[in-house]
C-alpha cells in the first residue's frame, strides 16, 4: 500500500471494509465466497458474472478455502473504485435492453418470451432469480411485463 | 428459431444480429437485476443490525438499571425515614410470599363467576375439551375469567413443583418431539404451530424452550394455553424457562402491563402468581440422555449435577447489579496486615435483588406506622445479610432464606449461592460466539459468550450429542452454529416488524435427526413482494434509529463540532461517520446508512444542524437544543418506567410528586445530571396535568411531547 494516502482513498477503504464487515459474521475479516458479489454490488459497481469471476480469481487464496480475506480484497476493490470499473447502467440504457428484446415493439414482452431470453441467453438466471423478478415484473392480468412501468418503478426504489 | 438453412443469406444476417443483440441485452438486464438484488440484501441485513444493535442496547440499559440499584445500596445513605421507605420500597419488590400467604392473597375459590360471562369455564382436572374451548375462545379474542386464570396458576404451580429441574424425555414413548423456541406474546405463531403440527397428545410431544412472554401482546393466552396442556398431558408437555419468565424482566418489556390492562381488579394477583410460578419452570430438558435443551447457552463452568440438585424455586428473579468484586480483595489485604477485617459497610455489599433473604410477612399496608417500620427492618436485614454476604468466605451460609434443609440436600448446601446462581443465569442468558473461549456477555449484561470449545468440552462431559438453544431471533428461523452441535430455534415469526424473520420449530424422532418447519404467521408477508418486504422492515428499523438519534442531540451536537471548527454548520461524511458511533456505540455500518438518513449537500459534505433540526420535527418536538433535561428524561424513559413500576406497588398508575421527586433525585446523581430542586419541582408542575399531586406516569412517559403545548417554562429558561 502507498505510504502517503490521499484523502479520498482514506475515504474509499473505510467505506469498503463497512460493506465488508457487514457480511463479515465470524468477526476475523473474512467473508463467504459466494457473498462477494453482493458486497462489490452494493458499493456501487455492476460487474457482469464474467468480470465477477475475474475479480475472484485476484482475491482468492493460492487455495481456494471458500472465503475471501479482507487484507486481499481491500486493495483489489479500491482499485476498483478508483478506476470506476462495472459502470452503471442508466436507466435509458437498461429501456434498450428491453426494447431490443421486444420484437414487436409493442411496449410489453411477454412472460415466456423473458424467461426464454432471461433464462437462456447471456448469463443465465437461475430458476430462483427469475422467480423473483417476476414477482415484481409481471402484470398478472395479461402475464407480460411492461418493461417502461418497471423500469420506474424500480428506479424509484433504488433511491 | 426456425431452421437456418432454410433462411436467405440477409434473413440470416438480420437473425445474427438479433440474436447477437439479444444476448447483449440480456446480460446487461441480469448485469442490472443483480446489483438491484445485492442492493437489496446489504439494505436487509444493514436493517437487522439495527434492530439487533438497538434491541441489545436496550438490554444494556437494563444494566444500566442494575447498577443504578447498586448505586443505590452503595452510596445512598437515607438521610430520612421517608427515604429510607423509598429506596426499600426497590428492593422488596423481590418478596415472595410464603406459600400459605400466597394461597391466601391469590384466592380465587370465593371470586363469582357471573352467569353473563360467556368464556371458556374449567373445572379441574383439566380435560382436552378444556383446552379445545381456550384455544377457540382466545381465537374469538374472548378473555378468560380470573378466577380460572387463578385456579389453573395454582394447579399449575402445584405441578410443577414436582417437576425437577431438568426433565427428560424419551423418543420410544411418542415417537417424535416437537421443540419451539421463543413465541414472545405471539399467539398467531402459536396457532400456526398447532394448525401445521398438531396438538399436544399422548402421540405428540412438545418441548417450549422458554420466553413466552414480553413485547407480543398475547403473553397471557400463550402462557394460559401452555400451562392448561402442560396440566392435560403432564408426561407430553415440557416447559424451559427463560429469561423473560422473571418479574424483573416482565416490568420493562410488556408483560406486566398486559396483565393489569387486560385484568383490572384482579391483575396484581394474577401477576404474583405468575411470579411464583415463573420460579418453579424447570430449567432445562434432556432428550434420550443425547440433547440438552435449554434456553440461552452454557458456560465453560456449566454443571448439570448442581443443576439438577438445587433449589431453582429460590430465584425469583434472576437479574442483578453490578459485581462488588473489590470488596474481598480490600477485606484481605487487611488481615495480611494484621488489622482486623474491616466492617463492609454497606458500600461493599453485594448488591443482589435476587438472593436477598426473605422478609418477615408484611403487615397490613393500612397501618401506615407499622408498614414503615417493617419496611425499615427488612431493609436493615438486607444490608446486614449482604455484609455477611462478603465476610462469608469462610462462614457457613445463612440459613435464613432456605425453608426446609432435607438431609439430602446437604450436598447442594457446600456450594455457594454465588455459584448456584451462576449457573442458573448462564443457561438462560448466553449467547454463542464463533470465537474459542468463554467470556462475560456484556451486551445482555447477564450470562456469557460461549465458543465451539466449550460446547465441545460440555457435550463431551455428559456424552451429548448437541444443544438445542433458543433466545436470539434468527432470519431464517433457526441456526446452527459450532460446528452444527449448537442450534437455535426461533419461533416468533416477524418478530422485529412484518416481514423481518420467519419462525420455525424442529421435529426430532429416535435418530435425532432435527427437520425443521418454517413459517411467517401473517397474511400481509406473503401478499408483499420481497422489495417491498424489505422496505417495511427497513422503515420500521430507521424509524427506531432516528428516535434513538434524536435521543442524544445534544451529545450530537458536541461531537460535530468538534469537527467543524470554524462553525461553518458542514463536516464530511467521514466525520458525521465517527461523531455518530462515538455518541450512541451502536457498532453499525453508518456509512452504509447514510442515504436513507441524511441529504448530503452538492460538494459531499453533511449539514448537521439542519439535520437535526429535521429529525427533532419528526418527532414533534421543538426547541430540542435547548431542553436537555427532556433529552436525557426520553433517552431513559424505558429505566424512569421501570423505575415507576417497582415504586407503584398497587399498579395504579399513579406515584405522588414525591415519589417523583426523590427517584429523579437520584436517578438524576447517578447520572450526574446537574439539577436544582427548582428545575424538578418545575418539570413535576408541568406534568401533572389535572393538577391534584399525582402523577400518572403513562401522561408523563409522553409528557416530553406535549409540554410544549401545555407549559414552556423549560423551554424558556436560559441554558
Amino acid at each position: 500500500m502507498a505510504s502517503r494516502k490521499d484523502g479520498a482513498v482514506a475515504e474509499i477503504e473505510k467505506k469498503i471494509i463497512e460493506a465488508f464487515e457487514v457480511f463479515d459474521h465470524e468477526c476475523n475479516k473474512t467473508v463467504d465466497v459466494r457473498e462477494i458479489g453482493s458486497i462489490v454490488r452494493s458499493l456501487g459497481c455492476f460487474p457482469t458474472e464474467a468480470e465477477l469471476h475475474e475479480l475472484l480469481a485476484k482475491v482468492e487464496e493460492e487455495e481456494p478455502t471458500g472465503y475471501i480475506n479482507l487484507e486481499k480484497f481491500l486493495p483489489v476493490m479500491t482499485k476498483v473504485l478508483l478506476d470506476r470499473s462495472y459502470q452503471p447502467i442508466p436507466e435509458d440504457v437498461l429501456l434498450h435492453a428491453f426494447e431490443a428484446l421486444d420484437e414487436n415493439k409493442c411496449g410489453y414482452i411477454t412472460k415466456e418470451e423473458l424467461i426464454k431470453y432471461l433464462t437462456e441467453e447471456g448469463e443465465p438466471f437461475t430458476e430462483e432469480e427469475m422467480e423473483d423478478m417476476l414477482s415484481t415484473a409481471l402484470d398478472p392480468e395479461t402475464n407480460t411485463v411492461r418493461y417502461r412501468d418497471y423500469i420506474s418503478m424500480m428506479i424509484v426504489d433504488e433511491t | 428459431m426456425g431452421n437456418c438453412t432454410s433462411l436467405q443469406p440477409l434473413q440470416f444476417r438480420r437473425l445474427a444480429l438479433f440474436l447477437s443483440l439479444a444476448f447483449k441485452a440480456a446480460v446487461l438486464i441480469q448485469q442490472w437485476y443483480r446489483r438491484y438484488v445485492a442492493r437489496l440484501e446489504m439494505r436487509r441485513r444493514c436493517t437487522w443490525r439495527i434492530f439487533q444493535s438497538i434491541e441489545y442496547a436496550c438490554e444494556q440499559d437494563q444494566i444500566k438499571l442494575h447498577n443504578f440499584f447498586s448505586y443505590l445500596m452503595d452510596h445512598f445513605t437515607p438521610s430520612s425515614s421517608k427515604e429510607r421507605d423509598f429506596i426499600s420500597r426497590m428492593f422488596i419488590s423481590g418478596e415472595s410470599f410464603k406459600e400459605a400467604e400466597l394461597e391466601k392473597y391469590c384466592d380465587y375459590e370465593s371470586m363469582e363467576v357471573p352467569d353473563s360471562y360467556t368464556g371458556p369455564r374449567l373445572s379441574f382436572p383439566l380435560l382436552p375439551d378444556h383446552a379445545t374451548a381456550l384455544l377457540e375462545a382466545f381465537k374469538q379474542k374472548q378473555q378468560l375469567h380470573a378466577r380460572y386464570v387463578l385456579n389453573l396458576l395454582h394447579e399449575t404451580r402445584k405441578h410443577l413443583k414436582q417437576l425437577p429441574n431438568i426433565s427428560h424425555v424419551s423418543t420410544c414413548y411418542s415417537e417424535e418431539v416437537t421443540v419451539c423456541g421463543d413465541l414472545h406474546g405471539q399467539l398467531d405463531d402459536l396457532f400456526f404451530i398447532f394448525y401445521k403440527n398438531g396438538l399436544p397428545s399422548p402421540s405428540k410431544s412438545y418441548v417450549f424452550n422458554g420466553d413466552f412472554v414480553d413485547r407480543g401482546k398475547q403473553s397471557l393466552e400463550i402462557l394460559i394455553i401452555l400451562f392448561t396442556f402442560l396440566l392435560i398431558y403432564p408426561k407430553e408437555v415440557h416447559l424451559n424457562r427463560g429469561n423473560h419468565e422473571d418479574h424483573m424482566v416482565n416490568l420493562r418489556y410488556g408483560f406486566a402491563k398486559e396483565v393489569m390492562q387486560k385484568y383490572k381488579v384482579h391483575g396484581k394477583k394474577i401477576l404474583k402468581m405468575i411470579q411464583n410460578v415463573f420460579c418453579w419452570l424447570p430449567l432445562a430438558t434432556l432428550i434420550d440422555q443425547k440433547v440438552l435443551i435449554i434456553h440461552g447457552g452454557i458456560s465453560d463452568t456449566t454443571d448439570l449435577d448442581m443443576l439438577q440438585k438445587i433449589q431453582r424455586n429460590k430465584f425469583i428473579s434472576v437479574l442483578r447489579g453490578k459485581k462488588r468484586k473489590e470488596s474481598n480483595k480490600d477485606v484481605e489485604i487487611q488481615e495480611i496486615n494484621g488489622e482486623s477485617k474491616v466492617e463492609a459497610e454497606s458500600s461493599e455489599s453485594e448488591s443482589d435483588l435476587s438472593l436477598s433473604p426473605q422478609p418477615r410477612p408484611a403487615p397490613s399496608i393500612t397501618n401506615r406506622l407499622e408498614f414503615s417500620k417493617w419496611l425499615r427492618q427488612t431493609v436493615q436485614e438486607q444490608i446486614e445479610w449482604c455484609r455477611q454476604l462478603v465476610d462469608s468466605e469462610s462462614e457457613p451460609e445463612e440459613p435464613t432464606y432456605s425453608s426446609v434443609v432435607s438431609l439430602t440436600e446437604l450436598d447442594a448446601q457446600c456450594w455457594t449461592h454465588q455459584e448456584e446462581w451462576k449457573q442458573i443465569l448462564d443457561i438462560l442468558w448466553s449467547d454463542p460466539m464463533p470465537q474459542e473461549g468463554c467470556r462475560v456477555n456484556t451486551v445482555r449484561g447477564g450470562g456469557c459468550y460461549f465458543g465451539p470449545d466449550v460446547t465441545d468440552k460440555i457435550l463431551e462431559k455428559y456424552n451429548l450429542q448437541f444443544l438445542i438453544r433458543s433466545h436470539e431471533c434468527k432470519h431464517e428461523g433457526y441456526e446452527f452454529c459450532h460446528n452444527r452441535k449448537v442450534l437455535t430455534i426461533f419461533s416468533a415469526s416477524n418478530y422485529y416488524e412484518i416481514g423481518s424473520n420467519r419462525g420455525a420449530y424442529v421435529k426430532l424422532g429416535p435418530d435425532l435427526v432435527p427437520h425443521f418447519v418454517q413459517y411467517q404467521a401473517s397474511k400481509t408477508a406473503h401478499t408483499l413482494t420481497m422489495t417491498q418486504r424489505i422496505s417495511r422492515v427497513e422503515e420500521s428499523a430507521f424509524r427506531a434509529l432516528r428516535e434513538k438519534l434524536f435521543a442524544h442531540t445534544s451529545a450530537l451536537i458536541s461531537a460535530f463540532k468538534a469537527y467543524d471548527k470554524d462553525n461553518t454548520g458542514k463536516i464530511s461524511l467521514s466525520s458525521w461517520a465517527m461523531a455518530v458511533e462515538s455518541v450512541l456505540h451502536l457498532g453499525l455500518p453508518w456509512r452504509m446508512l447514510r442515504p436513507q438518513l441524511v441529504r448530503s449537500t452538492v460538494d459531499g459534505m453533511l449539514e448537521y444542524k439542519s439535520w437535526l433540526d429535521d429529525l427533532a420535527m419528526e418527532q414533534r418536538s421543538q426547541e430540542h437544543i435547548q431542553s436537555s433535561l427532556l433529552e436525557v428524561i426520553y433517552r431513559n424513559r424505558s429505566n424512569l418506567e421501570t423505575i415507576f413500576r417497582i415504586i407503584d406497588r398497587d399498579h395504579s398508575g399513579l406515584i405522588s410528586f414525591e415519589e417523583f421527586r426523590q427517584t429523579w433525585k437520584l436517578f438524576s446523581t447517578h447520572m450526574n445530571i446537574e439539577l436544582t430542586d427548582d428545575g424538578i419541582d418545575d418539570l413535576v408542575r408541568s406534568i401533572d396535568f389535572n393538577k391534584d399531586g399525582n402523577i400518572d406516569f403513562n401522561e408523563f412517559l409522553e409528557a416530553f411531547r406535549l409540554v410544549k403545548q401545555s407549559q414552556p417554562i423549560l423551554f424558556q429558561r436560559p441554558r
